[in-house]
């Protein structure tokens, strides 16, 4: 295989689809899926045959606004229609080369407008179990860029010229991690994919495994070729089968195509990747804790250093990114580091996916360049809260992140800033609130998370997180005194201080940025008994009469 | 021990002390009778980090370092017993105290505990959290030891040195969170395990949750200071 023969698959593939006027892609996503979306892509199927024209339907990865689904896109027009259903199938193909389905059709246009799409630029567009159709999207042009063009230690100072930082959460520059790497000895190295998202209302991970799998692959060789690896994981967590699956698939059609395995491209190059599965514990998306559980043994983390660039699995030096970090890997080789550092601020560059749910009309995957103000994320973006509710905060990071107030709300998304205001970037979920939530509930529903998610191998976390729930619960069935809340604060500290993981260390972001924001909501509970958005159930003071 | 052993210089609670490349703080500290408490570490066990009552300030660092595996560096200025520390030792004793069932009084090792002692060196007087007092069972199904898992901090000591000393990995940890236990081979009655009998594991756990059926109360010190001997007589040969 040569940038030639990628090149001969690529023009085959756009002359084939050339071949048909219409392109009706269908959203196959979970969210599209569980409303019918097999059905409505068999109804096109056959209302296309039925009609004459010559439509081609395409199954596709997430296409963003999940409320509106199912979704199906009819190219070349790029009309979108939402909330289609198998019967309306007919309706649509009928409509092709004539008016559109007014009644169907989304006006998502302000939505989309803002975005950017480096990683999710295929989601919608491919049918993410045909290598052809990621080829034909410039697919594995990075790689053999990469591999006839570039020194292993060029890809690293591309990767570092762009800015790229950790995806995962932790924003660790991804340059600096792939150069220690390099420098690290020895012979053995290993690639490692950490695709355990696990965060409540995070699923971007998920969609960009499903959605265009190949482009995760693509990022772990360019890896493997950048720091001496020759080995990768893909770590995921089981509960994720069609990811699996498409995966699997993707890896397979891989190295038919002779762009995994040994001599990659006529080098001495070689990479293969494995799939590992998860077994369901949150801690594993901690890196120490996923190498054990990579090593077979029970999945919890170990003190750093040393760190995984020195010393990770079975001892070997091991680059751990996440799957939105490789998914950048590409476009970044391909159009260079100035180009991606164009874009973002001026700590954080690139675009950022977003799991955007909760109390939000447009629930769904968004894409924007970093630096974007919260509140266009959740106004122009997201449609604001619905049901003339009033927006009360936004959650982000997951159990790890922190709840950031409407006044704040012109924050603009970057590391630091989210880092700042008591909120971590996290790996990306975006948890709207309204009036009608409970700040105190809230925290205690993310403490709950962190308590059963503990993996009990250190004291505060495993004990602290069981007795800060228990105090919030308490606050929240009005049993607690202000003496609680003072408890409270000191085991917050000692947690986040003393922990052994990440995990633990910021099992208290979410009671701290609450207590910062919304102490008066905790006032309200603890001294009048009540709760000011009537979420907890507050049994009133039974009056003893003497 | 190489020709060319590198010796570094740092600061441990004001005194200047040296060290060699390679060695932990606590080892350096304690060679140096400057005492930093600890639960899960033992001499003579690979060390996990897990306890978090050996953590030390770094100056310059807003991290805390567990001083049994972070190893020393040239300069470094290394504080063991600021107020921070002792305040969070002493919450950490709390979490210990009320999360399973300690009740010192009527415990076998009373006065030979480890947990019982540091609660008094760090001057626990009272446990502010709330008690878990968890429902939790006590094997003694082995013809010679008991574990209570009541009186159990989950240091793993037992797991490390049965797998580590003894080779015969016995014990392992089921479960997770508030929820993990000590168990036996796969979660079998101890009497009925492939346990060796050697009572490394009794030896070694620093509470009340594994001893001797034979012995009570003020009978019951344990001997945890065979495990460096053992190695260097093992590495001797």
């Amino acid at each position: 295989m040569n940038l030639d023969e990628l090149e001969l698959i690529a023009r085959s593939v756009r002359q084939e689809n050339a071949a048909y006027d219409y392109e009706l892609n269908v959203c196959m996503d979970l969210a599209c899926a569980s409303q019918g979306a097999e059905m409505l892509r068999e109804a096109l199927i056959s209302a296309g045959d039925a009609s004459g024209k010559k439509v081609l339907v395409r199954r596709t990865g997430c296409m963003g606004p999940c409320s509106s689904g199912p979704l199906v896109r009819v190219d070349p027009d790029d009309t979108l229609y939402g909330h289609v259903h198998a019967d309306q199938a007919e309706k649509i193909v009928a409509s092709l080369g004539n008016e559109t389905v007014a009644e169907l059709q989304c006006d998502l246009n302000e939505h989309f407008d803002k975005q950017v799409r480096v990683v999710l630029e295929n989601a919608g567009h491919i049918d993410p179990e045909k290598i052809d159709d990621y080829i034909a999207r410039d697919g594995y042009k990075a790689l053999l860029t990469a591999l006839m063009e570039m020194t292993p230690s060029g890809v690293v100072h591309r990767i570092t010229e762009s800015g790229l930082r950790g995806r995962g959460g932790g924003g660790y520059p991804t340059g600096l991690k792939w150069g220690t790497v390099a420098k690290a000895g020895g012979d053995v190295k290993y690639i490692v994919c950490n695709g355990d998202e696990g965060d409540p209302g995070a699923f971007m991970d998920r969609s960009v495994m499903e959605g265009d799998p190949h482009r995760v692959i693509e990022g772990m060789a360019i890896a493997g070729y950048a720091v001496g690896a020759s080995k990768g994981f893909i770590y995921v967590r089981a509960e994720y089968p069609v990811a699996v699956a498409r995966l699997t698939t993707a890896l397979r059609e891989a190295r038919r195509r002779c762009l995994l395995g040994s001599n990659l491209c006529g080098t001495t190059f070689n990479f293969d990747v494995e799939i590992r599965l998860g077994a369901g514990a949150f801690v594993c998306g901690e890196e120490t804790a996923l190498i054990a559980s990579i090593e077979g043994k029970r999945g919890t983390p170990k003190p750093r250093p040393p760190y995984p660039a020195v010393s990770g699995l079975w001892g070997r030096p091991t680059l751990i990114n996440n799957v939105e970090t490789f998914a950048n890997i590409a476009p970044i080789v391909r159009n260079g580091g100035k180009w991606f550092a164009n874009m973002g601020s001026e700590r954080s560059k690139g675009t950022k996916v977003f799991a955007l749910t909760g109390k939000i009309k447009n629930t769904g995957l968004v894409e924007v360049p970093m630096g974007i103000k919260l509140r266009e994320i959740i106004e122009v973006i997201g449609g604001s809260v619905p049901g003339g509710h009033t927006f009360k905060a936004v959650q982000t990071g997951g159990p790890s992140g922190g709840c950031i107030p409407a006044e704040m709300l012109d924050l603009g998304v970057s590391y630091d800033a989210l880092l700042k205001v008591g909120s971590i970037m996290g790996s990306g979920g975006m948890i709207v609130m309204d009036d009608t939530s409970c700040m105190v509930n809230v925290a205690r529903f993310f403490m709950e998370f962190c308590m059963t998610e503990s993996c009990g191998k250190c004291i505060p976390c495993r004990a602290g997180t069981g007795q800060m729930y228990k105090i919030l619960t308490r606050i929240c069935e009005g049993r607690a005194s202000m003496d609680d809340l003072e408890l409270l604060e000191e085991l917050c500290g000692t947690v986040k201080e003393t922990s052994l993981c990440g995990l633990g260390m910021t099992a208290p972001n979410p009671v701290l940025s609450t207590l910062k924001y919304f102490r008066n909501e905790y006032i309200e509970h603890i001294v009048h008994k009540r709760c000011p958005a009537g979420v907890c159930n507050i049994q009133a003071p039974v009056e003893v009469l003497a | 021990m190489s020709d060319n052993v590198e010796v570094k210089t740092l600061v441990i609670d004001g005194h200047e002390v040296s060290a060699r490349r390679g060695q932990t703080i606590l080892e350096v500290a304690r060679e140096n009778n400057i005492d930093i408490p600890t639960l899960c570490h033992l001499d003579g066990l690979s060390d996990v980090g897990a306890c978090r009552m050996c953590l030390v300030e770094i100056a310059g660092s807003n991290k805390l370092l567990p001083s049994c595996v972070a190893t020393v560096s040239e300069g470094m200025q290394v504080s063991t017993s600021s107020e921070r520390l002792q305040k969070h030792r002493r919450t950490i004793l709390e979490l210990l105290f009320a999360e399973r069932n300690h009740v010192c009084s009527v415990c076998v090792a009373n006065g030979h505990c480890e947990l019982q002692s540091l609660g008094q060196s760090q001057g626990l007087t009272h446990v502010r959290l709330p008690y878990c007092n968890p429902e939790l069972t006590v094997d003694a199904s082995h013809e010679r030891f008991t574990l209570d898992h009541n009186r159990c901090i989950l240091c793993t000591r037992c797991v490390r040195v049965c797998a580590e000393v003894e080779g015969a990995h016995v014990w392992d940890v089921m479960g997770r969170g508030i929820k993990s236990m000590i168990i036996s081979d796969l979660h079998e009655d101890w009497g009925s395990s492939s346990c060796t009998r050697c009572g490394k594991c009794v030896q070694v756990c620093p509470t009340g949750a594994l001893f001797d059926k034979s012995k009570v109360g003020a009978e019951h010190p344990k001997y945890p200071d065979f495990l460096p001997y053992l190695n260097l007589m093992r590495e001797a040969r």
